[in-house]
């Protein structure tokens, strides 16, 4: 790697007496998932270049629960959720960022029934709000009039009626942005929500995520834009397996904005 | 036995509305066997929503040519009730047509009447090729079984025949064809009867008016027992249905206490719980029948009309698997009757029959297709949420019975060994940075 990223810990900031800016929730995926990593990165990138005073839980972060609430277990969900949000009021957090839609659906809408009230923004939300601080300047680089649709995740859009902060985004690219004959409101699911990601589908005659690829592949895409590292992964897989891997690159939306501009 | 009519009249009024309350009084009794669910809070947005999805119908306009239709077949149903009370009082009084004292403005008012009358006609023989010519999909699914089916033409019919004798009665009426106002639709069906005598036409307008009014009882009646109750139970349940993010699912209450319990250091465990405290009765943690689903999920089955747009928008249906929100909602439904029906044969008490909604309506395989991507609560137009019924029965099958997918059961041991769905060290968290 070129450069080092700057990556505070809360337990840092605290040991300074400091308080940063806005908690960056990193979620397993964006942990652990090697595909999801880059994301991660892509977004401290921008954070860094946008001078944000940020930090993260590192090793005091442990998953929301949600893909145990969405399959059944409430219990384990509440155990996790009560956990966290120990550690988040202990380190008197007010407002939280995440690239994941599960952790923001969850932290956002579930913790504050069980005490954790903070200001949740996808990074979506996030990025748009520093470009109309002046904070971060968007170009379009590379993706300059590339075609580029969007795949809503259900955790961001209908979930949480968040649309159109991804697209503002993709349209700053000065992209041309094209929607699928599914999106927004009616956005199809990649397949991946409600703990599928963790099992086999279903008997059935297909997969949903290669029926939503084909959705994606019908407008013609040079690439497909995401908001979710599940959404990324199923979409990846459904790419590859119509053997399209070279023609069509599937990239979340602060990583086609950290390439723009060559971070 | 010059008030003869009017006697007939007033015993088929009483009949048609006491029947029908009586069924009313059933399906309160049978929604409430479900548990109590706070919904008291923010009355003006829940007006407001059932202002803006019932009578508004704002998401039926979400597919244009159904919702189009189904707009003229509403307000055609609800305008041309204003005859209805006319009928009433002319049947009870023995006048005719009652309201055409005030003159001039009822020739427009059964003018607008005869032009729905025929708009409804026209609508209604539409949605009958869409489901019997054309087949749309969403009408053909397999829980579209033969009543269903059915269920749906005999609405058309009902509707049919209905519109079909408002518009004889009107054409036959020679006192009304003479007044030459209103009669916008019926001046051209009237030629059809000419060559008969006054008296024929007389007999052929008490018919049409009499089966007219007794079609409509009979319509009111037969509700209770099809999928068309949502004509009425649409209002309640917008107003009822969730005014939260819809990817917000609600927190267990008793989980969150013994949850609390576990947390809090300063508890006894061994503690005797105190007489009569709510610890004495286990809560059964999700469902498994309809009495452990809330009242306003038990309202939500009696308001499906199965139009089927859930399932046409659910990644699972599409991809083939079993799943079909609409069918979550008609087992409900089913299973409450079957409950209902129990209760009503068992002196008002519910004699264990060894079936349950679990299994014996819906099968595991199609609890576990579900992504909870909300698509079908989305699609809804009278805010129906099958999704919260999936969730909580997949609560039961983990928490009660510990019956999820060994898969996601490792998922879960994962999460409570180490804070990731995957094994991984949660001391590793923080590794990509250095990567």
């Amino acid at each position: 790697m070129s450069e080092l990223l700057n990556v505070p810990t809360m337990a840092e900031f605290m040991a300074q007496g400091k308080q940063p800016e806005v908690l960056f929730w990193v979620g397993c995926a964006g942990s652990f998932d090697d595909r999801a990593k880059k994301i991660t990165k892509a977004f401290v990138k921008l954070l860094n270049k946008a001078k944000v005073e940020f930090a993260v839980l590192g090793t005091e972060e442990s998953c929301t629960g949600d893909p145990a609430k969405r399959a059944g277990n409430e219990f384990l969900f509440q155990m996790q959720a009560v956990t966290n949000i120990e550690v988040l009021n202990a380190y008197e957090i007010k407002k939280i960022v995440t690239a994941c839609p599960h952790c923001f659906n969850t932290i956002k809408n579930e913790y504050p029934g069980l005490g954790g009230n903070y200001e949740v923004m996808h990074h979506t939300q996030f990025l748009k709000a520093l470009l109309d601080e002046g904070r971060l300047t968007i170009e379009g680089g590379q993706f300059k009039g590339k075609r580029i649709t969007f795949h809503d995740p259900c955790y961001l859009g209908r979930a949480n009626n968040v649309y159109e902060a991804p697209r503002n985004l993709i349209r700053k690219l000065e992209a041309e942005l094209v929607e699928m004959k599914n999106c927004k409101r009616t956005g199809l699911c990649c397949g991946a929500g409600g703990a599928q990601m963790f099992k086999e589908a279903e008997k059935g005659n297909k997969e949903v995520n290669i029926e939503r690829t084909e959705q994606a592949l019908e407008v013609k895409p040079e690439i497909i834009a995401a908001g979710c590292p599940f959404c990324n992964t199923m979409m990846t897989d459904g790419v590859k397996s119509k053997d399209k891997e070279g023609d069509v690159a599937i990239m979340d939306i602060a990583e086609l904005i950290a390439n723009a501009q060559d971070l | 036995m010059h008030y003869l009519p009017n006697i007939v009249f007033v015993i088929a009024l009483i009949i048609g509305i006491g029947y029908f309350a009586k069924n009313v009084k059933k399906l309160v009794r049978n929604i409430k066997l479900g548990h109590d669910v706070d919904v008291s809070d923010n009355t003006s947005q829940r007006w407001k929503n059932m202002a803006m999805i019932a009578l508004g119908q704002t998401k039926m306009m979400h597919r244009p040519i159904s919702g189009f239709l189904h707009i003229v077949v509403y307000v055609g149903f609800v305008i041309i009730n204003i005859e209805v009370l006319e009928i009433i009082i002319d049947g009870i009084f023995g006048t005719h047509r009652i309201f055409s004292a005030i003159g001039k403005p009822y020739g427009v008012l059964i003018g607008a009447f005869e032009i729905l009358a025929l708009l409804v006609f026209a609508s209604v023989i539409i949605f009958w090729i869409r489901r019997n010519v054309i087949k749309l999909k969403r009408f053909w699914k397999s829980e579209m079984t033969t009543w269903p089916k059915s269920d749906a033409n005999i609405i058309l019919y009902f509707e049919m025949v209905l519109m079909t004798l408002f518009l004889v009665m009107n054409a036959t009426d020679v006192h009304f064809q003479d007044m030459n106002s209103g009669n916008v639709i019926s001046q051209f069906i009237a030629p059809w009867f000419g060559s008969l005598s006054e008296s024929t036409l007389h007999v052929i307008e008490r018919t049409a008016w009499w089966l007219h009014i007794l079609g409509i009882l009979a319509f009111l009646n037969y509700l209770y027992f099809s999928k068309h109750l949502h004509i009425l139970l649409a209002f309640p349940n917008t107003y009822y249905g969730s005014l939260k993010p819809q990817g917000q699912f609600n927190n267990l209450e008793a989980v969150t206490k013994e949850v609390r319990l576990m947390m809090d250091p300063n508890v006894d465990p061994f503690a005797v719980p105190a007489e009569g405290s709510e610890t004495n009765v286990p809560a059964k943690f999700g469902a498994s029948d309809v009495q452990d689903l809330n009242w306003v999920q038990l309202l939500n089955a009696y308001t499906c009309t199965e139009c089927g747009r859930c399932t046409s928008e659910c990644p699972a249906n599409q991809t083939g698997k079993k799943l079909s929100p609409r069918k979550i909602m008609m087992d409900t439904r089913d299973r409450l009757e079957e409950v209902g029906k129990n209760i009503d044969l068992n002196k008002g008490i519910f004699k264990d029959d060894g079936k349950q909604l679990l299994d014996n309506y819906i099968t595991r395989e199609e609890l576990w297709a579900c992504t909870s991507c909300n698509a079908c609560v989305e699609a809804c137009p009278v805010s129906i949420n099958p999704l919260s019924i999936i969730m909580d029965m997949r609560r039961y099958l983990v928490m009660e019975q510990s019956a999820a997918p060994a898969e996601l059961n490792n998922m879960m041991n994962n999460i409570e060994n180490n804070g990731a769905p995957w094994p991984y060290n949660q001391m590793d968290r923080l590794n990509w940075k250095n990567e």
